[in-house]
């Protein structure tokens, strides 16, 4: 079997770094997996265990430190067949727990190997989220302030379906890294070593003392049954498989004429939860369907079912520039948050504008004409409104006729939710 | 005519996918996310990925390992997401990884304003990524451009091997408009270059004359190296300062020298104009019903409207502006793109009007400020 190492980078490890060791034990789990380099891809980040990828004939991705999980997730799903190996360090877990615990969740078929030396080496023996409160290090006494992470229960427990616990030294790590990349999902192989030249410089840790450590410990030794379930990629592909072809943007013809010439503006000002942006949207597709051009500029607040919500439409038969309203032809008043929200355009509202009141909303004073309108006495729901507004506008022949709304309604809207929009057109007496 | 209706959002998605988007990764975020709701109805059923990631690190990190992998990728987010790209963004830049990047904006600092627009993000797109090197910033003004830009912004990342933004706005994004979607002039699609496989493959290799280095994906035969740290052309890790040098300067070189080939723009010049409106995005709209507007009335005025925002598009903003004495510079925030129009025209009256409080500047302050000389 060839060597995956490359012979002109040799690895360049502090003397007695367990890094090392582990380099060439991954170089035996590839050959003994009979593997070629193109077929692996080593995804590492920041720190010594990011200084993987260069030492060996593989496929390579060195990226942003704890960030190594996400590139790995991408060349995963764009490249199902390539066995994807990453390596990070314990620091990596700490900046990246995020995306640890998604890749947990998520069972992508990658081979995470942490090698965990309990500290930040290559910048100078900082705590990491593995430090031991005990141990001496480049930060001071703030190490005794952390509770360390064990990053396999957290694996666990987030839904990792593998997870191995063991000492970088342990005799036939060689199969157990061939094991976990054979591992059909996420596997991750929490690897114990020896930081040399930052952490036993004032710290006690031996082979011995790992062992002993690691006898404490609840044994992991790879899969775990409760977590097994299908592979991320494989679970997408067949869902994807039955998803249903997205539609093309409905192509709307002119076949109507629109029952004013020039430029209207509408407003809808209504609340959240009464559909204004639908009902703009319906607006829209009627001027569509009389070949006018037009725009729906929406305001609302964050929040979902409540605040103000309100529609600015513009139907023109020349190409619409500016989108916001100053001087609207049509004000649609829905409901009293709307109309507080925008109070100040109707002292602004010109002779010929009109206001379609629903009964039960207060309006500021103006010089337009008023239509009121109880809907609430016809027996429409108030979620109702604004769709029932667009037929009192078609009845009164303003900005859309009948024929308009009635064709923007077939267009928008299919089986049942078609049926319960024409039944509140019905009730205005429109159809 | 016929026409569909089409949210500036879901207009950038179907560009992509007519650009030969197969990759989409993004996290929600208002008012990016029907981007996202887009592309998850249009992508999975059409064979391609479309992953949420569990927050915009995740999702423009898949992004770029896809597109190492040969995908062609996008992500869409807004300023606060942005913020969190910023390291893998430099990574796209320092180490030529194809991904376009949606910023439909949003009204800031920070968390800001979730559903009002603003421009805000302008500069912060050119400079908000470690080493300052250029990046490309397209800019939508309606839904046409929101097509056919993310058409042209696959092109660049594919041609450059870079990110390429396109600075939308909630104001364009949100806002749903008439398209002729037959009608568009679209551009031919192109895809990055594969290195040539008659010698051994190095993966930022240039040749003379050659600002971009040739592409091979990872999973392929040939075994491709990808790393965020300073680099040499075999793709690892270089102290050389010579070889750090080149490598700077052509990722300069490769988006200034090459901009007047995508200075994308609408000008509209009168010959006997004083006054010159420079503007973008969304507030390009307001300042064409100024223009028109200005040309019924006798008083003509001259019009840019920028699409290509980032490299500036110096020889095009020069060549409009020789005839003006005086230049009104409109945008969506406090003060922006025009320090890049008074560093180009240090000769010209330069007035500025900008407005960030989530409301879109009318045509009657443009007007305002045009008549208050």
């Amino acid at each position: 079997m060839n060597s995956f190492l490359n012979a002109e980078r040799p690895p360049v490890f502090c003397p007695g770094c367990t890094h090392e060791r582990i380099t060439h034990t991954l170089d035996q789990a590839f050959q003994d997996m009979g593997l070629v380099g193109h077929q692996v891809v080593i995804v590492s980040d920041i720190g010594c265990s990011g200084l993987f990828d260069t030492f060996f004939h593989t496929h390579a991705f060195h990226g942003l430190h704890g960030r190594a999980l996400t590139y790995a997730a991408g060349l995963k799903m764009a490249r199902p067949e390539l066995k994807v190996v990453v390596t990070m360090g314990d620091g990596g877990q700490g900046i990246g727990g995020a995306h640890l615990l998604a890749a947990c969740r998520r069972n992508l078929d990658l081979t995470l190997l942490i090698l965990n030396n309990f500290n930040f080496g290559m910048t100078g023996g900082q705590f990491s989220a593995t430090t031991p409160p005990d141990a001496q290090l480049g930060s001071g006494f703030l190490n005794q302030l952390e509770r360390p992470l064990d990053i396999c229960e957290v694996a666990r427990s987030a839904g990792a379906p593998y997870v191995m616990r063991c000492s970088g030294f342990r005799k036939n790590l060689a199969e157990e890294i061939q094991r976990a990349i054979a591992y059909k999902g996420f596997s991750v192989m929490d690897i114990w070593g020896i930081c040399p030249g930052r952490y036993t410089k004032k710290n006690r840790l031996t082979t011995k003392t790992i062992d002993e450590a690691l006898a404490k410990l609840p044994p992991l030794e790879g899969i775990v049954a409760e977590n097994t379930r299908p592979e991320y990629g494989q679970h997408y592909r067949k869902m994807a498989a039955v998803q249903k072809k997205a539609a093309k943007p409905a192509v709307i013809e002119a076949r109507y004429e629109a029952p004013q010439i020039g430029r209207q503006e509408v407003i809808l000002l209504g609340r959240a939860g009464q559909r204004i942006i639908t009902a703009g949207e319906l607006l829209c597709i009627a001027g569509l369907t009389a070949g006018l051009k037009t725009t729906q500029k929406n305001e609302y607040n964050i929040t979902v079912l409540r605040g103000p919500s309100i529609s600015e439409l513009i139907l023109s038969p020349e190409k619409i520039d500016y989108t916001g309203i100053d001087m609207p032809s049509v004000v649609v008043a829905l409901d009293q948050e709307g109309v507080d929200r925008r109070g100040n355009l109707f002292k602004h509202l010109a002779k010929d504008a009109l206001i379609i009141q629903i009964s039960g909303v207060t309006l500021p004073a103006s010089k337009a004409r008023i239509h009121q309108v109880d809907l609430k006495n016809q027996g429409i729901k108030r979620t109702d409104w604004a769709l029932a507004s667009l037929a009192v506008l078609a009845k009164l022949n303003r900005i859309i006729s009948a024929e308009m709304l009635m064709a923007a309604l077939k267009l928008k809207f299919k089986g049942k939710n078609y049926q319960a929009a024409l039944e509140i057109i019905n009730r205005l007496g429109l159809n | 005519m016929a026409y569909s209706l089409l949210e500036g959002n879901e207009a950038i998605a179907r560009g992509a996918i007519a650009a030969g988007c197969n990759f989409f990764a993004g996290y929600p975020i208002t008012p990016a996310t029907t981007i996202y709701h887009s592309m998850l109805n249009l992508l999975p059923s059409a064979g391609g990925i479309c992953l949420q990631g569990e927050d915009e690190i995740a999702s423009i990190g898949f992004c770029l390992g896809a597109s190492m992998a040969g995908m062609k990728v996008m992500t869409a987010t807004s300023g606060p997401g942005i913020s969190l790209y910023s390291e893998n963004i430099s990574f796209a830049v320092g180490s030529e990884i194809p991904i376009v990047i949606v910023d439909v904006q949003r009204l800031g600092p920070s968390t800001g304003s979730a559903t009002r627009g603003a421009d805000g993000d302008i500069n912060f797109l050119r400079w908000g990524s470690s080493g300052g090197l250029p990046v490309i910033v397209l800019a939508p003004v309606d839904v046409n451009d929101c097509f056919t830009l993310t058409m042209h912004a696959f092109n660049l990342a594919e041609k450059f091997r870079c990110p390429v933004f396109i600075a939308s706005n909630k104001e364009i994004g949100m806002t749903r408009e008439n398209i002729d979607l037959d009608g568009l002039d679209l551009p031919e699609i192109i895809s990055r270059t594969p290195a040539p496989l008659n010698r051994p493959f190095q993966p930022f290799q240039t040749d003379t004359g050659q600002t971009v280095p040739g592409f091979l994906s990872i999973g392929d035969n040939v075994l491709v190296r990808q790393i965020s740290s300073t680099h040499d052309p075999h793709g690892y890790i270089t102290t050389d300062p010579d070889e750090i040098a080149r490598s700077q300067n052509r990722l300069k070189d490769k988006l200034l020298s090459a901009v007047d080939h995508f200075t994308f723009h609408e000008a509209f010049n009168m010959d006997n104009a004083d006054t010159l409106l420079i503007t973008y995005g969304v507030t390009a709209r307001a300042a064409k019903a100024v223009y028109n507007q200005q040309c019924r009335q006798g008083n003509p005025i001259s019009l840019l409207v920028l699409k290509t925002l980032w490299p500036v598009p110096e020889h095009l903003i020069r060549q409009v502006a020789r005839t003006v004495k005086r230049i009104v510079v409109v945008e969506m925030n406090m003060g922006q793109y025009v320090r890049e129009i008074k560093r180009i025209l240090p000769e010209k009256q330069i007035d500025f009007l900008g407005q960030m409080d989530g409301r879109l500047i009318t045509p009657a302050q443009i007007t305002e400020a045009i008549d208050s000389e």
